[in-house]
């Protein structure tokens, strides 16, 4: 039983784990990156540097500063037109990947040879505004020994998020109309507090800064706030506080991001299982703030099911449960209006969250469909069943052809997989129109013999739909491209092509409507908007629910010819969104609101819901006087896109994402 | 958009009149046997590959909406399950078509050879077939024709046979059935056959609703059916009927399918095989039961001539398109799809007014001879006109109705004489000339006859020519309610004109295609059209008539004045003889009596009031303004009046001053 196992076993595991897991992401040199069980660890070990996370302050030193991920690890067309991915960090690094070439420009009619769209090479400091300081909320800062920056590379960095629309701006070298005045680092909960108290005194907007891989542009700034900006980078508060292992919780601090917290967890045995995309580079406070998703979510559960207890810092103080209990009838959870308050609340700065021992085995699958219909209704009957596995995952034929551009050159695990699916191809799919054929990956977790019998299970039940087991191969693939897909919008736009991803969730006889409906919906769009090359259209079903599923979609095109590329884009994307509304998808599954889907929240969640909303934040704002109330009433908003709204007496302010102040504010 | 290019083809000088092949000239050249065998392989949807008629009942059955229904059925009713299943699979069995190429073939053959005998010509528009072919692989498309004669549906699948086109399966009244060989041959070519009436029948709705759309999602073939519900007696088209077409939009409400797309088709005979017989079935004398002999009995027709026939197929309508900012699908998508659902409101009256789109889009595409503008001043004139003053009339008419956007088929380069005494031979059976002096044939003179015989007689030609003056009425109907409020109002003033404009686009709104929430823009569109016809000038004071306004105005008060005189008739007819009592089914008898009674003392010279279609779209008129109410007693429905209110609607109509302002205010 795991819970006798003796240490070594425990190490044994761990050690898989870590391979597993985090064999692709950054290696790690660390040894201090230990547990600390200190009130604020910024007291305990100095003021400066004693949190070794993944994350430096400078960010920008380890990460682009227009693009995705690491600096060093990209793909490229090298001399001879070849692909290849930069770097040591991931499975995939250093290898050539001989088809990628010939699939690109086949697929956007791009030319790698003759049309580039090369991004700016650095940041011009100088094109940037000069920070709007407010004095007195610096000398107050300063006195409390938490560092700070008004560097411009560091405000820039944190001025936004990884919309295309962002990055776009990024790499034309135009920035943004407006950037944070300030970045701060707290150390601890206690320093949150401390910020946010100063905020409120002395009028100063403040905009937690998790991770920064949001999708929404949530973290961009209002163009036209006047007040000073503060961007509250959590990256330092990167410690696991304490560990339950009679309960099977800890303590975290909210700046956490996924890579380091499973690491940390892995070296004690256990792991959260919560596994978004993004893991590499996101933070727990990130995810309680955007209800984020995990692709084990079917083992794990989604955050909303892994959180205990959590601390939030708001501008009428903190708050936060009396007990740890697992679940209770006190009233609507109050941990559900911060989960997806997307910071316009408060800013969480500590979470006890589920943990798990680290499963005994792990085993990768696949499974080919003769169709994507067929795939639709085999993942279906998964979920009837209650038997999908840690996660599975059904592409359709336009991503099984993209992965197929993916192949390395060499590598084991590559090379057997061409080679398999050769022989496959030959012995098993001869029947199956390979325009037509799609694949689901899966995999499997748990102990060995359970894993076994589950993978059996799912095998059959595919088997009935046509579905034919292709390898576990191909399963891990899968997985290993998933982290490095998000680095392939970069490549795209060294050559014209802009890309994008969208998701939503729909009750399950829909899934195959809106799949198709979208797809055409986009192709017709881009035709409309004068797109001069066929747009490239994918979706992919990543999660199965009882009563639906979350579907994925990927949109890319060649945007030669266009004035304005950006903006076609969003014209599309826009379209796109009200046609997966029209078909009965919600307006985001995970990704969360922020100002990109604002403007369809009311819509999503009714008059009376937005109001309740917007009742909870009136709460937070009720010790205000009321001579300060009426003052903020009439006092013009920000910004007609984004919501800044006071908060509290002082008037610090949290942003708002949702669209619930508009109407006030006007 | 398709939006767009519907308006665009409203406005006549941005309508693009596309070039017409005539299919028989192929066939006169070449053998029809060759051309019934020829290899047919048409495009499909999306590649689709044809489904065998049995899976398609497979589907319908088996489908969570009739499952549904079969469910509560049995539940409602206490029977078995197997019971209610077995009722529906009877049901579909009645329904389905079962359309087989060697029917198909059959009906090429026969048909070409009939074609050839009795038609000229039959001319189809390239660029429609070709749109068509297009718009067949990218969506489900439904095909809406416009319905005159028995004819059209062979004569659709004709055509789309000949140019190589997935044949449609048709939603055919049952009346057919009645005729054995003939109604399972038309299965067999395409055909499925639908109750006239099943409305409280759930069982019979879902089955029926669910075959329809079965065959839409997949693709299987593009739908046919006509928007008017019925052959149109009198060459007008009918009011449209909406439920089929709410079953053919509901697959793109429910995001079953990305979008449905209709094609409107104006199919435009030179003359109507069914002409006087229709004139007969207004008149009262009973309709033939459709049996196969009464057909067979048409044989007579194969020795005439029945001219050209036109099919114009329109751009394809797109729902989507149409839908954008009207119709929220997200609200579909609270329910279970297959639960059976009354239809929103919004989406009624959305699917109301593309019924009357599509109708309108097919009148304008109608493709018009001389001889109705012939026949529509010949109607103004009962007691004739000399042959030279016609001709000059006609070629006058003729501009006036281009001016309108009508869509003539004039002869090119042939002297104005020609064309009119062409005409006339064509139409022999209906005028005759004699001595230069051009008059509406009556009956046979040698046989003796009764004063009301020969009234009818008479009434048979009237209303045989009005079917061809109907034709031409869409062009004109705007400018011509306009030019009577203009006559009737009180002032020029715009808003006065606008108001009994507006009394009379109520009253005739059954009578003609007048879309109930479409007043003011067509008040605009008629000011418009007169003043471009240079008849009228709108001023700031209001609308008046100019020195040409003369002829134009009394031609167009002219066309509806036997319509003014019908209602006002049967205003009165309620008012004094239906005091009480009358039932629903007296109605349409009592009322010709008593026209009959009128026009025999000479005290009323309008024969097209003999015409139950006016009297039944008067009375649903009556009906709607509140002026008449039903009233069910026993098992009868009789009929109460309001004689106020049809007082005050018989003098407005006749252009006096109401008595009752109370009354017209509520219109
Ligand atoms: C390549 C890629 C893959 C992704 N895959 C997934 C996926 O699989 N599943 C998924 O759910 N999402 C995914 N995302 C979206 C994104 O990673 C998530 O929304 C993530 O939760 C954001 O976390 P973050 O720490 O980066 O937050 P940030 O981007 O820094 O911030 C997001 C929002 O949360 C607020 N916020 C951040 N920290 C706090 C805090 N401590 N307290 C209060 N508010 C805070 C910010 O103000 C902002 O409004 C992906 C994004 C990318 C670019």
């Amino acid at each position: 039983m795991a819970s006798n196992s003796n240490s070594s076993e425990r190490q044994r595991i761990a050690q898989q784990r870590l391979r597993i897991i985090a064999g692709h992401l950054q290696k790690h040199e660390d040894g201090e990156s230990g547990l600390i069980a200190t009130e604020c660890k910024a007291e305990a070990a100095g003021s400066n540097g004693a949190n070794k996370g993944t994350m430096p302050k400078k960010r920008q030193e380890v990460m682009k500063w227009n693009g995705w991920g690491y600096s060093d690890s990209k793909f490229l067309f090298n001399k001879k037109g070849q692909a290849e991915f930069t770097g040591k960090r991931y499975r995939l690094s250093g290898m050539i990947l001989p088809s990628l070439q010939e699939w690109f420009e086949n697929t956007f009619g791009a030319s790698v040879k003759q049309h580039k769209s090369p991004a700016t090479p650095a940041l011009n400091p100088g094109a940037l505004p000069p920070p709007n300081l407010n004095a007195a909320f610096l000398k107050d800062l300063k006195a409390t020994g938490i560092p700070f920056s008004h560097e411009a590379d560091d405000r820039v960095f944190r001025a936004h998020g990884h919309c295309l629309h962002e990055i776009f701006a990024l790499r034309e070298g135009r920035g943004f109309q407006r950037v944070p005045d300030t970045v701060v680092w707290p150390n601890c909960h206690n320093d949150v507090v401390k910020i946010v108290e100063m905020a409120c005194k002395h009028n100063v907007c403040v905009i937690p800064y998790g991770g920064g891989t949001s999708v929404t542009g949530a973290l961009e700034c209002p163009p036209n706030e006047t007040r000073s900006i503060v961007s509250l980078d959590t990256s330092q508060m990167n410690h696991i506080l304490w560990l339950d292992e009679k309960n099977l919780v800890a303590r975290i601090e909210a700046g956490i991001i996924g890579q380091d917290l499973e690491r940390l967890l892995n070296e004690r045995g256990y792991c959260t299982g919560h596994e978004p995309d993004s893991m590499e580079f996101s933070s727990l406070g990130g995810w309680v703030a955007t209800r984020a998703s995990g692709m084990k979510k079917n083992i794990y559960g989604n955050i909303e099911d892994l959180v205990v207890h959590m601390k939030v810092v708001t501008p009428r103080g903190v708050f936060e449960k009396s007990c740890q209990g697992p679940r209770m009838s006190t009233g609507p959870d109050i941990h559900h209006f911060i989960l997806g308050s997307e910071g316009t609340l408060g800013v969480v700065t500590e979470v006890t969250m589920k943990i798990r021992p680290i499963p005994e085995y792990q085993k990768y699958g696949s499974v080919v469909f003769p169709n994507f219909e067929a795939g639709v209704a085999c993942l279906r009957e998964v979920a009837k069943q209650r038997c999908a596995p840690a996660s599975i995952r059904l592409m359709d034929n336009e991503q099984f052809q993209f992965g197929h551009a993916l192949k390395p050159q060499v590598s084991s695990i590559f090379t057997n997989f061409v080679e398999g699916l050769k022989k496959f191809y030959i012995t098993k799919f001869k029947g199956f129109d390979p325009h037509q054929l799609c694949v689901a990956t899966l995999l499997f977790e748990g102990d060995r013999e359970r894993v076994l019998q589950h993978e059996k299970q799912v095998y059959d039940i595919a088997a009935k739909f046509g579905g034919l087991a292709a390898g576990e191969d191909n399963g891990q693939r899968g997985y290993i491209l998933t982290f490095v897909i998000a680095y392939l919008r970069d490549l795209g736009l060294e050559y014209y092509v802009v890309a994008e991803s969208f998701e939503t969730s729909v009750p399950w006889d829909r899934v195959l409507d809106l799949c198709r409906n979208v797809k055409e919906r986009i192709t017709r769009e881009c035709k409309e908007r004068g797109v001069q090359f066929q747009p490239l259209t994918s979706c992919r079903v990543t999660q199965t629910y009882d009563a639906g599923a979350c579907v994925y979609f990927y949109f890319a095109f060649n945007y030669r010819g266009l004035a304005d590329p950006v903006r076609t884009y969003e014209q599309v994307e826009h379209a796109a969104r009200d046609e997966i509304l029209s078909n009965g998808g919600s307006l985001s599954h995970h990704h969360g609101v922020g100002k990109l889907r604002k403007e369809w929240m009311k819509e999503s969640i009714s008059d009376v819901g937005l109001g309740m909303l917007k009742s909870v934040k009136d709460q937070l704002n009720s010790e205000r006087p009321k001579w300060l109330h009426s003052f903020q009433v009439s006092r013009p908003c920000v910004s007609r896109n984004v919501q800044a709204e006071c908060l509290s007496t002082t008037q610090q302010c949290i942003r708002l994402h949702l669209t619930h102040c508009k109407n006030r504010c006007q | 958009m398709a939006s767009a290019t519907l308006y665009s083809q409203r406005d006549p000088m941005l309508k693009k009149r596309d070039d017409f092949e005539d299919i028989l000239e192929e066939r006169r050249k070449s053998s029809d046997l060759k051309y019934a065998l020829r290899c047919y392989a048409p495009v499909l949807y999306k590649g689709l590959t044809p489904c065998k008629a049995n899976m398609l009942k497979n589907m319908v059955l088996q489908s969570d909406n009739v499952k549904y229904v079969i469910n509560q059925v049995s539940l409602e009713s206490g029977e078995a399950l197997d019971i209610v299943h077995e009722e529906a699979s009877v049901i579909l069995e009645e329904m389905a078509h079962r359309l087989q190429i060697s029917t198909v073939r059959f009906f090429a053959y026969a048909l070409t050879k009939a074609f050839k005998t009795i038609f000229q010509h039959i001319c189809v528009n390239m660029d429609g077939i070709q749109r068509l072919q297009q718009a067949i692989q990218e969506h489900p498309v439904v095909l809406l024709p416009s319905h005159r004669s028995y004819m059209d549906f062979l004569l659709m699948s004709y055509i789309l046979y000949t140019y190589d086109l997935a044949l449609p399966v048709i939603a055919a009244g049952m009346d057919f059935m009645g005729m054995k060989i003939i109604g399972e041959m038309l299965r067999m070519s395409g055909a499925f056959f639908i109750r006239r009436s099943f409305g409280g029948d759930k069982l019979y709705w879902a089955v029926f609703s669910e075959y329809v759309k079965t065959m839409l999602r997949n693709g299987f073939a593009p739908i046919e059916f006509f928007l008017e519900g019925t052959r149109s007696r009198t060459c007008k088209s009918l009011t449209p009927k909406t439920g089929l077409l709410n079953i053919v939009m509901e697959p793109f409400f429910k995001g079953e399918v990305f979008d449905v797309h209709l094609v409107p088709v104006s199919i435009s005979y030179e003359r109507i095989l069914e002409e006087t017989l229709y004139a007969r079935e207004l008149l009262g004398v009973p309709k033939p039961k459709e049996s196969t002999s009464g057909l067979l009995k048409a044989r007579r027709i194969l020795s005439e001539n029945y001219g050209s026939i036109h099919v114009y197929f329109g751009q394809p309508v797109s729902v989507r398109s149409l839908a954008q900012g009207t119709i929220n699908r997200s609200k579909y998508t609270l329910v279970p799809r297959h639960l059976p659902r009354k239809p929103m409101e919004e989406t009624q009256s959305f699917v109301n007014d593309t019924a009357y789109r599509i109708v309108r889009l097919q009148e304008d595409s109608m493709v018009l001879k001389p001889w109705v503008l012939m026949a529509s001043l010949l109607l103004q004139n009962l007691e004739g006109l000399e042959l030279s003053v016609l001709t000059e009339q006609t070629l006058w008419l003729r501009g006036l109705a281009q001016c309108y956007g009508a869509f003539m088929d004039w002869p090119d380069h042939a002297p104005a004489a020609k064309v009119v005494s062409s005409s006339l031979a064509l139409h022999k059976g209906l005028v005759c000339v004699s001595e230069g002096w051009v008059s509406l044939v009556v009956g046979e003179p040698q046989v003796p006859m009764t004063a009301e015989e020969a009234l009818f007689n008479r009434a048979v030609s009237v209303l045989s020519c009005a079917s061809y003056r109907n034709q031409v009425l869409h062009v004109f109907i705007r400018p011509a309610i306009l030019a009577v409020a203009m006559h009737n109002a009180d002032s020029s003033k715009k808003d006065e004109v606008y108001n009994c404009f507006s009394f009379l686009y109520t009253m005739f709104s059954n009578e003609f295609i007048l879309c109930p929430g479409d007043t003011v823009q067509d008040f605009d569109e008629a000011c418009y059209l007169l003043v471009k016809s240079g008849a009228v000038q709108t001023l700031q004071q209001g609308i008046v008539g100019t020195d040409r306004s003369q002829p134009i105005l009394s031609f167009l008060k002219g066309l509806l004045d036997s319509f003014l005189q019908g209602y006002q008739l049967v205003c009165r007819f309620l008012r004094e003889e239906a005091s009480d009592g009358l039932t629903e089914k007296q109605y349409v008898p009592a009322v010709r009596s008593f026209a009959v009674k009128l026009i025999l003392a000479g005290n009323l010279r309008c024969y097209e009031v003999l015409s139950s279609d006016m009297q039944k779209n008067a009375l649903a008129a009556l009906l709607r303004t509140g002026a008449v109410r039903k009233v069910k007693i026993a098992d009868q429905v009789t009929l109460k009046v309001n004689k106020m209110a049809l007082n005050s609607f018989e003098d407005t109509l006749g252009g006096h001053l109401p008595t009752q302002k109370a009354v017209l205010a509520r219109l």
